[in-house]
């Protein structure tokens, strides 16, 4: 099972008024919708429409705006992510050297398909395209750290130190 | 300074290894040599010379001048004459005008540009000043992927030391000019990289392109005129500025002078950034300098320019590289990844691969784009399937032209081309999916049987026991001088997972 979109929103008065002073500071720059949800999402973790309507009023544009914006970049999420990331890099050197196997293990082991966190909310795993470590491939990514020449059989065990 | 001459030396032993020799480092010529930390060390190896250079010798027009004379063209891809760029800019007097750095690198498998950030961050600050001065600009912004943190953190601490140092801010060089940059992170859009898309996504908007003329000399990033060039370009400025634009057209061929980056990737023994006067041969970068292609496999194809290339097959193996030679034999230089395959990969699922890749990126404004890459994903799935029929290849290539043709921006323009390069060169490939119902390289997967030489299996059970499905199970069959009964495969139930073969000991399971 996903926790997709049934995890309630559970966004504290401290963040809210953090976001609130990143509004302030940026709202008279040029282009500053992205930089700020980019700051917003690193506050709460991804960007639930309650975050959007926040940053919608704090601009005085309307909703439709963000959220049009936030699901146009893959860097936004709109569900909240496992405690640990995994990132399997699909880009084309990393896939001729079969990070495909690597990324169906996962699947299998976790139970998750693409985009979604195991029901506990340790991981999530998501295909990215090239995080330009191609020397390493195939490659995947764990919160930033960076396992390279994979193969499927590794997959557990790289699973269990977390 | 005697950290960064013990770095020297140890750099020159390394140009004597076979990767480095046949190299000739320009825009990486810091990379790996200096600590990209300290300004210092980029100012020992001559940094911020040219910016000097361009403030206190020259006009804004020699500067242009000297950039047409030196040929360089855009290293993104387009293979654009940046002084070109430059010189319709320069022409568009406006109160505000803004330069821009790409470095939104999203071609799978090209890593050039992150490098260059990484390893050399103020060569990217210091050319931008210098096309600030050439084309009457004071604001510049980077647009950078978020992918890449370590370069972004690198960035960021070079703007600062730049500006403590008085190289960018006002006044530089007491020359009257000011300049300042600003970095905008990207946020995964493949489209974004394409230049109308990522003035719109810089000014915090969907980062959907927008239909040329007007192009953004003219009208641009907040509708100012402004000039876009990638980081690989950018690089090549400051040494072009100091020695000048013969030494610079004095390498690589008529049309495409200087060197160029490539991203050597794939089934090859060296992968890592190679910088090649244009022109080099193709095989002379695989065979040499990347060391061939690992367990004595045969060279099937090389792919070149992402999503947009397409496949370079054997027969011309020996093609010099450069702009013009790749879009001649239907690839393109793109911003330099090199995907080398070997005899193990499968042309229709590479240009499957590719596609899906358009149709996730596609941004969904223009229909060609949006609705054709789909059909034509929906076709090549067919045919991986073994459910693809002859005419399905001939309205493949009908619509590979419609999409081309018609679509809004490069992404378009150029999604088809991986599947029109593998139709040219791997025909029979297709063919073999279609009529035969066969992978000729075993990879796509509903194409795939495995089964197991009987006289050859030992009976030990390995496969039986690692295969998920439990498709596999003992005969009564005991082959000549072994001891135990075969084993066989339920092809029925069989996912094709490969786990059975790549347990067996003896060798006994194949798939074709």
């Amino acid at each position: 099972m996903s926790l997709k979109s049934t995890v309630p929103f559970k966004g504290t008065k401290e963040q809210e008024q953090q976001l609130k002073a990143i509004i302030e500071a940026e709202k008279n720059n040029k282009g500053c919708l992205i930089p700020i949800m980019q700051k917003a999402q690193n506050i709460y973790g991804y960007l639930p429409i309650e975050v959007q309507k926040i940053i919608a009023e704090g601009l005085s544009i309307s909703l439709q705006e963000v959220y049009g914006v936030s699901t146009f970049y893959s860097f936004f999420s709109l569900y909240p992510k496992g405690e640990y990331q995994i990132s399997v890099c699909l880009g084309t050197a990393c896939y001729v050297k079969g990070s495909g196997d690597v990324f169906e293990k996962l699947q299998q082991v976790l139970g998750i398909k693409d985009g979604e966190c195991t029901a506990d909310g340790k991981f999530s795993i998501s295909a990215c395209r090239c995080i330009g470590a191609c020397g390493l491939a195939p490659v995947m990514t764990i919160n930033g750290d960076v396992y390279g020449r994979l193969t499927p059989n590794e997959v557990e065990g790289i699973l269990a130190k977390y | 300074m005697t950290c960064s001459n013990d770095k020297m030396v140890a750099g020159a032993s390394l140009n004597e290894t076979e990767f480095f020799k046949k190299q000739t480092r320009v825009a990486l010529r810091n990379c790996g040599v200096i600590d990209p930390c300290n300004i210092n060390e980029y100012i020992a190896r001559d940094g911020y010379a040219a910016l000097g250079k361009v403030l206190t010798e020259m006009s804004s027009e020699d500067v242009i001048q000297t950039l047409l004379d030196s040929g360089l063209r855009g290293r993104g891809g387009a293979g654009f004459p940046t002084g070109l760029k430059w010189k319709f800019a320069a022409a568009n007097a406006d109160d505000q005008k803004y330069v821009c750095c790409n470095a939104d690198e999203g071609d799978p498998g090209a890593f050039m540009d992150r490098s260059v950030l990484e390893g050399d961050p103020h060569v990217v600050l210091e050319a931008m000043a210098i096309a600030g001065y050439a084309i009457g600009a004071t604001q510049g912004y980077i647009y950078v992927r978020a992918e890449y943190p370590v370069a972004v953190e690198r960035l960021q601490l070079a703007i600062k030391q730049a500006r403590e140092y008085g190289l960018l801010g006002k006044n530089i060089f007491e020359s009257g000019f000011d300049f300042d940059i600003d970095l905008r992170l990207g946020a995964g859009a493949f489209v974004c990289g394409e230049e109308t898309a990522l003035m719109t996504s810089i000014e915090g908007k969907r980062g959907e392109p927008h239909p040329r003329p007007p192009f953004p000399a003219k009208s641009g990033l907040f509708k100012k005129p402004t000039i876009l060039n990638n980081v690989e370009t950018w690089a090549n400025i400051p040494q072009i500025i100091l020695n000048g634009a013969d030494w610079f057209a004095g390498m690589g061929t008529e049309k495409s002078k200087g060197t160029k980056v490539f991203a050597l990737g794939g089934k090859i023994k060296n992968t890592g950034l190679v910088e090649i006067p244009m022109g080099t041969p193709l095989r002379e970068v695989v065979e040499e300098i990347g060391g061939g292609i690992p367990g004595g496999k045969k060279f099937k194809a090389a792919q070149t320019g992402g999503p947009s290339g397409g496949c370079i097959p054997a027969q011309h193996f020996d093609v010099a590289i450069d702009y013009d030679n790749l879009i001649a034999i239907g690839s393109m230089m793109g911003s330099g990844g090199l995907i080398v395959m070997d005899e193990d990969n499968c042309m229709v699922d590479i240009a499957k691969f590719f596609l899906e890749f358009t149709v996730d990126e596609s941004c969904g404004k223009c229909t060609p784009c949006r609705v054709g890459t789909r059909r034509l994903l929906e076709m090549l799935d067919k045919i991986t399937k073994g459910q693809g029929t002859m005419q399905d290849l001939e309205e493949m290539k009908e619509l590979c032209l419609y999409i081309k043709a018609n679509s809004l921006c490069g992404l378009g323009q150029t999604a088809p081309n991986p599947v029109l390069s593998t139709l040219n060169y791997f025909y029979d490939e297709y063919v073999a999916h279609v009529k035969d119902k066969r992978c000729p390289a075993g990879v796509c997967k509903d194409l795939l049987s495995f089964t197991i030489d009987k006289d050859k299996c030992i009976g030990c059970g390995l496969c039986a026991r690692n295969c998920p499905v439990n498709c596999i199970s003992q005969t009564d069959y005991v082959a000549p001088g072994h001891k135990l009964a075969s084993y066989v495969i339920d092809s029925s139930k069989c996912i094709k997972c490969g786990a059975c073969m790549a347990n067996c000991k003896v060798g006994a399971i194949s798939k074709k």
